[in-house]
């Protein structure tokens, strides 16, 4: 009884409830099945969302000390009485109007519905049973349920059986041929099938035919393309810093890594491992190297004025957070500046996972800047990368660098051997403007030169005032001399930078600076608290006894087979990707806050098969592209939409708009443009005119590519992180780790596939490539084209559609043959000889029409 | 807010249009669709976001609000706080017991002496208010009796990035939705031909300002996209890809949309999917979007009165000017909310010359954009903004004794911001820093405080409009923000 009154003294004025009243509300509670109560499913979100705040595990914001998260601290409360709900206080407070008195309060904004507050008081009446959150205890293989006979293609369908059994829905048919091809396409590969491909599929007609095209699409280098874009998202990768400057990195080998290791088949463990802690590894390889980039992919601040402890700070901080939310599924930023409200994680868990990603020497400032021609001689841009960082030199990049760097050295050296020429009347000029500032403008034009006037280290001839003093001073002609060697020198150092920006700096992992971490209070590095030893959450199985706590650790931590988290989390990632929507519906969160999981058992049932089968991925996504559960035709009805609107029980294939990356890679496969090149350096397509310039004022130019660069996939689009790609839309800002999917409907959505050059040149070369082929009639192409984008014949009402707006079009392009002869000038693919420019431009709008068609954009 | 039932309100809505579409037949729904884009007194097809059930919270005072964000952050010293104290010590360290040790930008932090210096180019109390405004501001002088001023703004941040951040998203790390983001999230959008969200964009004219406009900086964050502010462009359409291509006129765009929803019409049949009809309706409000917009920009039909009032520089695209004009056709059509972003107030040793620039640049019309809504009837309910990230600070940056390059340093501590319109009360003088302009003492505003008064202005109760995202209830305020009571009217 100790704590209950602890309970009342904190909010004196409370009063207890007359019983009476308390009986008659009770009288009042809905009637409701009598299925017993589940703790983990019925009881725990409402106690989570409702009262854990002020009653759950962070200390700081406890109040009367009683915490209702755990057995012990539910046991020691006082106000639950298991079987005795009427004597239970919590009961009475929830059901008190006296606003004094009722739970939850009224500032807390939380209100329980008369259903939850029954809820609450069946499960005190059946004994107040208490278990763990599901998604902390390690899964185990279940029994395969009883269900689907005669649908079931493999054990994963009859987890979904029996959940259909259990709804009374009823599976859905399945797809036909030609669209699943399709789908299993563009999930896997993120492509469709070319029409050989498709008409091969469609020719075999020999058992096994679709397991043969799945285990051809897994066996495509598309594939491992594909699948690294939703990892990039995950891994916030980018080609720029963000912050201000936004300057240019050089991280790209690390996408390439990635792609390769998905086309390997890299087992999910060791590719999870290396990219943690590759550089733990004994004796690491380059590529092992390379993958750590995954925990250099953050932003990097480059403003003047910010403080590198900050910065520095700030970089740790992404790093937990990628990696909780990524590997753990676990908010575990929330401990950030105190301890979680809902999930068992403290302050001091998230600084001991801090203190893992804390052993490196990064300066918090970017100390390696150059300047790069990568894609013309126009421009520059400058690169600003912070160590530690690999250089992936070759023996050719690397000997000249050497000699640049040898023939800097000596520009340098033959421009201060001659500094007792100007250099003391430099100096004097100088002091002159320090004396008498009026001076300053009357010698100095530019803003940030005359700036440099106070700040200039004038013994110091590489300072960069001085440098820009200096270019202002050494024009007199008395310093020809000088200046020529200074200008030599300036050339020396841009042959340099080039040599410099010829091999790539991959920002890396390295303990190579081992640092004392504390827990920073209120999540700020000004104000350190406690010291704090690398670790693991302590609610989650231990490190094994005598590990170092490293990165390392971290990762084989992950990977061992009692870990509850690590393959849930994967394989329900995997599960999105492929039916739209995760079996725990919010892949950032498997924490208390969590709804529960749609197929609990299915889940635990892929992530042990999963773990057991050598994390083989191209495994995983096989099963669940040959299920039966996968082949079903997307056909729905306002009934079925009634009683599952989400479509989460899966009695119909899932339909959904293909993500806006892949939809550009799809226009450029349709039209045979796109270039099957895998990975480099990024390219810039097509993108309007004065995006960056303008976010910039002008400092940042968009330098568009030419030839295969306007084509490849989007894989490999240049990513600032400023402003995204201007063609893509609906996507991860690539700021943070970002695992939720997207998927809204706009008009700006609209007028981008519509009005996109990269649309409107694919539309303009697919219909080139129809009127080339062999003559044929209207019909035949029409139904070739429509094949193409959706991989099914058109039904008559479909073609007599097509037939009239290609009527329409051919008459609008006839009696307008200049806006005919302008449009089929769209985009900078070499123009096709030979057609007429009226029927090219009637096609090439039919074909536009295709592309934009509803189910061309979706899957 | 109840999620569920806001999932059925659109459920309901989606279903509705996919089955009048089905019972009416593609012409009808056309036709809808055309109707609804004139007037929107149709009750289908209205594809411009709903808001969330039981919003507003209570009746609003402002259904609209313009933010002009003046980024680099305006001296507040300089336009707004006259300190004779400050005028005392000219050139006189600043005392340490007032620094007290907080943090400076590694720009300043390390500079030995920090001299005094006070407002440098004179000023005025001025109106019935006697609200004291730097000569620089002749315009905003003008109508300090329509203004709300606050001196008591305070923030957390001292670099832009993070402090734009934290103004437009509040938070200092990108990634939560924006102001507008939330505006439409809980209250919807007016119209359907335009975006609820609209950023304009513009900058100095002699580009000294190293500011760049990042697109978290209007974003929506975890909110689904459609909220995301849009960015007027200066250059080529003002909405990306608004343009047909070359050789493509209306008619064949038309000829080309009749066929896609033909088409999609057929296949809604046979998927049942009422997603389908969503987007062939979006596909129609682009086509609205491309008459509307254009028409919004033409300003040929403005008087020569009212251009006039916006200064010279209006008819420039992309000025500030004409930005401010562009707001106010914005939300005479209905946008929610429109986020003006000038960047160029960062005077770190040029004080001298470039802030009596930006306040040329910017005076005029952000004075005129209040008096033209005024006249318009607008004003009563349309929250007007005016601040910066920050102020900047007492002391100089670089040489005293070169005054040519005086500069000032990022301020978070105290600044002042003008409200005008929607529920303010004109004509208010609210708050004050200490005698050094340093520190907000006397009623200070946190950011967190303006944005919780600006959602309620609006009829929102800022700690009710949330969003469940990663496990928890996020909200512009985050876990901050008080209604400052003393400015509303």
């Amino acid at each position: 009884m100790a704590a209950s009154l602890a309970f009342f003294s904190t909010r004196r004025s409370r009063r207890w409830l007359p019983p009476s009243v308390a009986v008659a509300l009770f009288a009042f509670a809905p009637q409701l099945a009598a299925a017993p109560v589940d703790y983990a499913r019925d009881v725990r979100p409402i106690l989570s969302n409702n009262c854990f705040t002020c009653h759950g595990q962070d200390p700081s914001h406890r109040k009367a000390k009683m915490r209702l998260d755990t057995a012990e601290g539910q046991a020691d409360s006082g106000v639950i009485i298991a079987g005795k709900p009427a004597e239970s206080e919590l009961i009475l407070r929830i059901n008190s109007t006296d606003a004094d008195e009722q739970m939850p309060p009224a500032d807390s904004n939380k209100t329980l519905s008369p259903a939850q507050k029954d809820t609450l008081r069946r499960w005190i009446g059946e004994g107040a049973k208490f278990a763990e959150h599901w998604a902390f205890t390690a899964a185990r293989r279940p029994e395969l349920p009883a269900a689907g006979a005669g649908w079931a293609r493999n054990p994963m369908d009859r987890f979904i059986a029996a959940t259909h059994d259990a709804r009374k829905l009823k599976p859905a048919p399945e797809t036909p041929a030609g669209t699943l091809a399709r789908r299993a396409a563009l999930d896997l590969t993120g492509l469709p099938l070319s029409p050989a491909e498709l008409d091969a599929f469609i020719a075999d007609t020999a058992p096994g035919a679709y397991e043969r095209l799945v285990d051809r699409l897994l066996a495509s280098p598309r594939y491992g393309e594909h699948q690294a874009m939703a990892w990039l998202d995950l891994a916030r990768y980018a080609d720029t810093n963000g912050y201000q400057m936004d300057g240019y990195r050089m991280n790209w080998p690390w996408r390439d890594w990635v792609v390769r290791m998905f086309n390997a088949n890299q087992p999910y463990d060791q590719f999870t491992t290396e990219q943690l802690a590759g550089d733990l590894l004994p004796n690491p390889t380059r590529d092992q190297l390379v993958a750590t980039a995954f925990n250099r992919n953050h932003m990097l601040n480059a403003e003047g004025g910010s403080i590198a402890e900050e910065n520095r700070t700030k970089n740790v901080l992404d790093r937990v957070e990628t990696a909780a939310t990524a590997f753990l599924g676990l908010t575990l930023q929330c401990a950030q500046c105190h301890d979680h409200k809902f999930d068992p994680l403290t302050q001091r868990d998230f600084y001991s996972m801090f203190a893992i990603f804390n052993q490196l020497s990064e300066p918090g400032n970017v100390n390696k800047r150059f300047m790069k021609k990568p894609y013309s001689d126009l421009y520059d841009d400058l690169y600003m990368v912070e160590s530690p960082y690999l250089l992936l030199d070759t023996p050719e990049t690397k000997s000249a660098l050497e000699q640049a760097t040898a023939a800097r050295v000596a520009a340098d050296k033959a421009f201060d051997a001659g500094k007792g020429e100007f250099h003391p009347a430099f100096v004097a000029w100088v002091e002159e403007m320090r004396a008498q500032p009026a001076l300053i403008e009357e010698r100095i034009k530019d803003e940030l030169d005359r700036r440099a006037v106070s700040t200039a280290k004038l013994e110091n001839l590489k300072d960069g005032n001085t440098q820009r003093l200096l270019t202002i001073f050494l024009v007199r002609p008395e310093y020809a001399n000088a200046a020529g060697l200074k200008g030599a020198a300036e050339g020396a150092k841009a042959a340099e930078d080039l040599a410099t920006s010829r091999i790539p700096h991959v920002m890396i992992m390295r303990d190579d600076k081992p640092r004392q971490s504390f827990v920073l209070q209120r999540g700020n590095y000004e104000t350190p608290g406690d010291p704090v030893e690398p670790g693991v959450p302590a609610s989650l199985p231990p490190l094994p006894p005598g590990t170092k706590a490293d990165r390392l650790a971290l990762a084989r931590w992950l990977v061992a087979p009692d870990h509850p988290l690590f393959a849930r989390v994967t394989v329900n990632r995997f599960w999105q990707q492929l039916f739209g929507r995760g079996i725990v519906k919010s892949p950032e969160d498997f924490g208390l806050q969590s709804e529960l999981p749609s197929h609990p058992e299915l889940l635990d049932w892929l992530a042990v098969e999963f773990r057991e089968s050598g994390w083989d991925v191209k495994r995983l996504l096989r099963l669940m592209v040959t299920s039966a559960t996968y082949r079903q035709a997307a056909v729905t009805t306002p009934e079925l939409i009634a009683s599952d609107p989400g479509n989460v029980y899966l009695a119909r294939g899932t339909r959904y708009r293909l993500d806006s990356r892949a939809l550009r890679d799809q226009a450029l496969s349709i039209s045979g443009l796109l270039v099957e090149q895998l990975g480099g350096f990024p390219v810039m397509p097509y993108q309007p005119e004065g995006i960056w310039e303008n976010m910039s004022f002008g400092k940042n130019r968009y330098f568009q590519g030419e030839g295969a660069d306007l084509h490849r996939r989007s894989l490999y689009t240049f990513w600032r992180r400023s402003v995204a790609p201007a063609s893509f839309f609906d996507v991860s800002a690539r700021q943070t780790c970002s695992v939720k999917l997207m998927r809204t409907s706009t008009p700006l959505h609209a007028l981008t596939t519509l009005n996109d050059p990269t649309y409107v040149e694919a539309a303009r070369v697919w219909a080139a490539k129809l009127l080339s082929a062999p003559a044929s009639a209207d019909d035949a192409r029409l139904r070739t084209a429509f094949r193409t984008a959706t991989a099914r014949v058109p039904n008559p009402a479909e073609l007599a559609q097509l037939q009239r707006t290609l009527g329409q079009s051919r008459t609008h392009f006839t009696a307008q043959p200049a806006d005919a002869a302008k449009l089929i000038q769209a985009g900078a693919a070499p123009a096709t000889s030979g057609l007429d420019s009226r029927e090219h431009a009637a096609w090439m709008s039919l074909c536009l029409l295709l592309l934009n068609l509803d189910e061309t954009l979706s899957r | 807010m109840n999620p569920l039932q806001n999932h059925f309100r659109e459920m309901t809505r989606r279903r509705f249009l996919g089955t009048t579409a089905l019972t009416l037949g593609l012409p009808a729904l056309h036709s809808l669709l055309g109707r609804s884009a004139l007037a929107a007194t149709a009750p289908v097809a209205t594809s411009a976001p709903h808001g969330l059930a039981g919003l507003p919270h209570f009746p609003a005072k402002a259904k609209r609000v313009i933010y002009m964000m003046q980024t680099g952050g305006p001296s507040h010293v300089d336009l707004f706080d006259d300190k004779p104290e400050l005028r005392r010590r000219l050139g006189q360290d600043i005392p340490d017991s007032v620094l007290g040790g907080l943090r400076l930008t590694t720009m300043t932090a390390n500079q030995k002496s920090k001299p005094c210096l006070p407002a440098t180019f004179g000023g005025s109390q001025r109106g019935k208010s006697g609200m004291w405004v730097s000569d620089l501001l002749p315009h905003t002088a003008g109508i300090v009796d329509d203004l709300c001023f606050i001196r008591s703004m305070h923030g957390d941040q001292i670099n832009h990035a993070p402090a734009v951040t934290q103004a437009m998203t509040g938070h200092n790390l990108p990634g939560r939705p924006a102001i507008g983001a939330w505006l439409t999230y809980g209250l919807g959008t007016e119209t359907e031909n335009l975006p609820g969200v609209v950023v304009l964009t513009s900058r100095d004219q002699e580009a000294s300002c190293g500011q760049f406009f990042y697109d978290f900086y209007w974003g929506a964050g975890f909110l689904p996209g459609k909220y995301q502010g849009v960015p007027f462009r200066e250059a080529g359409d003002p909405v990306l890809f608004l343009s047909n291509p070359d050789g493509m006129d209306r008619a064949s765009r038309r000829q080309l949309l009749d066929g896609l929803s033909g088409l999609n019409q057929l296949a809604q049949d046979h998927y049942g999917d009422p997603e389908i009809a969503t987007r062939t309706a979006q596909y129609e409000m682009a086509f609205q979007m491309q008459m509307s917009v254009p028409e919004l920009a033409d300003i040929s039909g403005e008087s020569q009165s009212t251009l006039d009032l916006y200064g010279p520089d209006v008819k420039r695209k992309g000025s500030y000017a004409y930005n401010c004009l562009m707001a106010r056709r914005l939300v005479e059509r209905g946008t929610r909310y429109v986020q003006l972003m000038h960047a160029g107030w960062d005077q770190h040793g040029n004080l001298p010359t470039q802030l009596p620039t930006q306040c040329r640049d910017t005076d005029q019309a952000s004075a005129a954009l209040v008096q033209d809504l005024k006249a318009r009837g607008l004003l009563d309910d349309t929250l007007v903004i005016w601040g910066g990230e920050f102020g900047r600070t007492p002391f100089v940056q670089g040489d005293f004794n070169n005054p040519k390059a005086h500069g000032r340093d990022h301020h978070p501590r105290a600044f002042t911001m003008w409200l005008a319109g929607g529920g303010v009360k004109p004509g208010t003088i609210y708050g004050a820093s200490d005698e050094f302009a340093y520190h907000a003492v006397k009623d200070p505003v946190h950011v967190h405080d303006l944005q919780a008064t600006l959602l309620h202005l609006c009829g929102i109760d800022h700690t009710r409009l949330t969003y469940r995202y990663q496990g928890r209830d996020f909200r512009l305020t985050d876990v901050h923000g008080e209604i400052v009571k003393g400015i509303l009217a």
